[in-house]
């Protein structure tokens, strides 16, 4: 039997046994050991894989130090994201206010690194002492002559979540500055896309080979450049859509670009991401190059997943991830390896989200908002799960109790989205299920143990 | 090339850090609450914090770190976090069950001025606290010093909150120390064992942070140090502090609060601070040195003397935390080596400055606190090349473009496995260390060497 705190008794549901709809989008409880981090994080992991923009972080050094290299987004030019750049605020700083350091700080930055823009990240500490970053970025934006951008990232002002926000309005601001440089009639912008281990490079070729023009991606191996001609794309296609759907919708609002929601993950959602933008466009020259294109790489594809899913029929797998948008997928992914996922949750699903999961899932299948490890192994536990998909936190977690891991967060290595992600996946699933270093898990040995007794009893 | 903007010439910044070579606070004081047996350590802030203090810890140690948080929102940022904290322990002791709560400050809640002491006294009046359960806490704002400090602060408090003076002396030596790994703590355990020297260790993190895989998910791993062990800490015949910026606070706390006579001595790393290890056991505790102890530092002389000229002269560079620094830089000298920087982000303070100074001799640039970053080391660097560089993770990037050898041995370390199962304390640690140096270096001459001159034997 697992625990749960009376207050977040409404966010853990079973399929199939309670019919409430889950308690989501709230602050945590005091006092939980949440797998959650705050509004600075949000804007920071969106806007990081701008990479020919200094990211300045205004702060005390924990915030810039925890941050750098924060996830492993890939860039084809310049590499100013990966650097590390604090205001690196003192006792005497949040006594007489940051503002004289933070100009400093700027000054020295744009001197010595030459960026196209700067983002200056505003963590808890500026939201308490009040300096007025708008003032000093105006000030510095006027004499360097780049976007000078704050991002209102103070950690205590909501969740991870309004941290997205946040990031969508400093990218706002990049937006609508280049009207002459030539962009393509089938033109589209990918929001929510950030590059992890060369992914936009993949869904990139996709598209070309379809014959549609991406014009920037945001913000995987994103340039300042780009995203300045973005409003003159014809459609928006929204990867991670709780990250980047409020761009989106600004940008209709202003530009009166459409967007879609997509998902590059596993082969429904992939394909379907593509044959969406190809009838957004309707012109049968992409809408053949879109059939052929998928044809080809799906019959690539499954014979190779065929073998993996031999080993791997029947197993079962714990789904727990930031966005709900991509446990989506990994629910029908796994499904294509003939796994079923039995516990599913995220960070920051809406309620909306949370049926939808309820649709595509098995009686049984628990469903957890913002769980924490003790809630997150006890399930993993009762339902006897042979793998677990998660961040940073949950894999040693999963290692401990013996099973299989797979990172699907920042840390990810290999390339998971689109057809060669796929595989890709695959592989990693399979191997960390079947790897032979479970048979010296205790909890394996007794499990096993546990099944020779009962069939032999059955003989 | 990541690093290709980095350049030579060394213009002293007024406000920049860039690549910083510490980070902060609240991750060392919860490194030390997870050596205390069933402790939970909790982070009073915003959940960011705990999140990235958590990831920091997972990432270096490959292991579940558990921490709560007060998941402040701005409600709890204008009003004050009690409310938050209180439901917090509440809400703690209902689900996790802890012996202690051992919380760390963020930089959020001492802006907004929250008084720990008097949020845990309103907690055990209304009798939010279970009996014999404890909340301790320590206060560690990110805007000042490092996760060094943030250790130091949370072993003063373990000094604070538990250990206690009855007056019967007992005959434990106390053992105090600093920001080291587990396999660190064990080596010092080992020495202390061999030496027949009844000790209290705390904090001790060995079997929290490198806990065996038994199939399960422990919340609390079976490490750590008892609080009746800490508290019999105020009753102990004498203490050894070891590493003096990590324990020197808490090291006098003991001293005036329970009048136990305490040694602080750097950390046991190298031959020389080894040697004043086992030497001051030996007297405070009256016994004598085991020859299996006089064997672990027999070997480790004599590798050196087997293999000393291919280190001799070899020129080094070093980052990381002050103590270990200390240490490091005295085995590096040990081994004929010349020192060219040693590199601190830890605010070490002028006491460390001139010891180091002392310790390294003219002709070392030393330098600790504000602007002492990687960007600096780098720069460093460049301008005198050494063929050795000891650091942590983030050095790789400099190790890659300047083609100088890595040994990691600070915080943190994201890339590599070993470090909290293999020491570099002690003698054993030493020849640990000695083995990798030598590795690194014959590996690299191997590498180098022309065709005519590359040989079997070396």
């Amino acid at each position: 039997m697992v625990e749960i705190l009376a207050a977040r008794k409404q966010q853990v549901l079973e399929k199939g046994k309670d019919v409430f709809t889950i308690e989501c989008e709230k602050p945590s409880t005091a006092g939980s050991v949440s797998q959650r981090a705050c509004v600075f994080c949000g804007s920071r992991v969106v806007l990081y894989p701008i990479a020919d923009a200094v990211h300045l972080i205004h702060g005390p050094i924990g915030c810039a130090a925890y941050t750098w290299e924060l996830r492993g987004s890939l860039s084809s030019g310049p590499e100013l994201h990966r650097l590390s750049f604090s205001t690196d605020l003192r006792e005497n700083d949040v006594i007489y206010g940051g503002e004289k350091k933070l100009y400093a700080a700027l000054k020295e930055l744009i001197g010595a690194y030459k960026p196209n823009a700067a983002f200056v990240y505003c963590t808890c500490i500026i939201g308490l002492i009040g300096d007025d970053v708008e003032a000093v970025c105006a000030k510095v934006e006027k004499e360097v002559g780049i976007p000078v951008i704050p991002v209102h990232s103070e950690g205590f002002k909501g969740t991870k979540k309004d941290g997205y926000k946040a990031a969508c309005e400093a990218v706002f601001k990049l937006t609508g500055k280049d009207d002459i440089t030539p962009v393509p009639k089938f033109s589209i912008n990918i929001l929510g896309e950030f590059n992890l281990a060369g992914e936009t490079w993949i869904i990139k070729d996709y598209y070309k080979r379809m014959g549609v023009n991406v014009a920037s991606c945001i913000t995987g191996d994103g340039r300042v450049a780009e995203i300045g001609r973005a409003h003159r794309a014809k459609l928006n296609v929204v990867q991670c859509s709780g990250s980047m759907t409020y761009l989106a919708k600004m940008m209709e609002e202003k530009y009166g670009i459409p967007y879609i929601r997509v998902s590059y993950f596993g082969i429904e959602d992939m394909s379907k991401a593509l044959y969406d933008v190809a009838e957004f466009f309707k012109d049968d020259k992409i809408l053949d190059n879109t059939r052929e294109l998928v044809k080809s790489e799906v019959n690539k594809l499954l014979p190779k997943l065929t073998e993996y899913r031999k080993d791997l029929e029947g197993k079962k797998a714990g789904v727990y991830v930031g966005g709900s948008f991509k446990a989506f997928s990994m629910v029908k992914a796994l499904r294509h390896l003939g796994m079923e996922t039995v516990v599913v949750g995220s960070q920051t699903g809406s309620p909306e989200d949370y049926d939808y999961l309820k649709e595509i899932t098995n009686e049984g299948t628990i469903i957890l908002d913002d769980t924490n490890p003790l809630e997150l192994s006890g399930f993993i536990l009762e339902k006897g799960a042979d793998l677990l998909i998660g961040g940073v936190k949950e894999r040693p977690i999963a290692y401990k109790m013996g099973i299989g891991f797979c990172d699907h967060n920042h840390e990810r290595k290999e390339a998971l989205a689109g057809y060669d992600g796929m595989l890709n996946f695959a592989r990693e699933v399979h191997t960390s299920v079947t790897s032979p270093v479970w048979k010296y898990s205790p909890a394996r040995i007794k499990a096993a143990e546990t099944a020779r007794v009962a069939k032999e009893r059955l003989v | 090339m990541l690093l290709r903007h980095t350049p030579k010439e060394i213009v002293e910044r007024s406000a920049l850090t860039i690549n910083p070579a510490k980070t902060c606070q609240p991750v060392g004081a919860m490194y030390a609450a997870l050596g205390i047996h069933r402790c939970l350590p909790h982070s009073h802030g915003s959940q960011g914090c705990c999140a990235y203090h958590r990831s920091a810890l997972t990432r270096h140690y490959a292991e579940p770190i558990m921490g709560s948080t007060s998941s402040f929102t701005e409600g709890a940022s204008v009003f004050g976090g009690q409310s938050n904290m209180l439901e917090s322990i509440n809400n703690i002791f209902t689900l996790y069950d802890p012996d202690i709560i051992a919380v760390n400050t963020t930089c959020l809640s001492e802006v907004i001025g929250d008084d720990l002491k008097q949020i845990i006294n309103r907690a055990i009046v209304d009798n939010k606290i279970p009996p014999g359960k404890t909340v301790m806490f320590a206060s560690t704002p990110s805007f000042k010093g490092s996760h060094v400090t943030g250790y130091a602060n949370m072993l003063t408090a373990m000094v604070q909150n538990f250990a206690e003076k009855t007056g019967a002396k007992n005959n434990y030596v106390t053992l105090l120390p600093s920001f080291i790994e587990p396999s660190d703590m064990s080596e010092i355990k080992h020495i202390a064992a061999e030496m027949g020297v009844q000790y209290i260790m705390y904090p001790d993190t060995s079997g929290v942070v490198n806990a065996p895989m038994d199939g399960k998910f422990h919340m609390y791993p079976k490490g750590g140090t008892p609080k009746e062990l800490i508290r019999a800490s105020g009753d102990s015949r004498s203490a050894i502090a070891l590493g003096r910026v990590g324990t020197f606070q808490a090291a006098q706390l003991l001293d005036t609060k329970c009048k136990v006579k305490t040694d602080i001595l750097d950390l046991p790393i190298g031959i020389t601070a080894t040697d004043a290890f086992v030497d001051t056991l030996r007297k405070t505790a009256g016994v004598t040195v085991p020859e299996s102890i006089n064997t672990e530092r027999g070997q480790l002389v004599d590798v050196l003397c087997d293999k000393a000229q291919y280190v001799y002269g070899k020129k080094v560079s070093l980052m990381g935390d002050p103590d270990t620094l200390y240490g490091l830089v005295q085995f590096c000298k040990d081994a004929g080596m010349r020192i060219l920087h040693v590199v601190t982000g830890t605010p070490a303070g002028a006491k460390w400055d001139r010891r180091m100074k002392e310790l390294t001799g003219e002709g070392t640039i030393v330098k600790s606190g504000a602007q002492a970053d990687l960007f600096y080391l780098h720069q460093l660097l460049q301008n005198d090349r050494p063929d050795l560089l000891f650091g942590n993770t983030y050095c790789k990037y400099i190790s890659r473009d300047m083609d100088i050898p890595l040994i990691r041995t600070a915080f943190p370390i994201y890339d590599r496995i070993g470090h909290s199962y293999v020491p570099i304390t002690g003698y054993r640690g030493g020849l640990n260390l000695l083995i990798k140096v030598l590795d690194i270096l014959m590996e690299r001459q191997d590498r180098d060497a022309p065709e005519e001159k590359f040989e079997l034997v070396m």
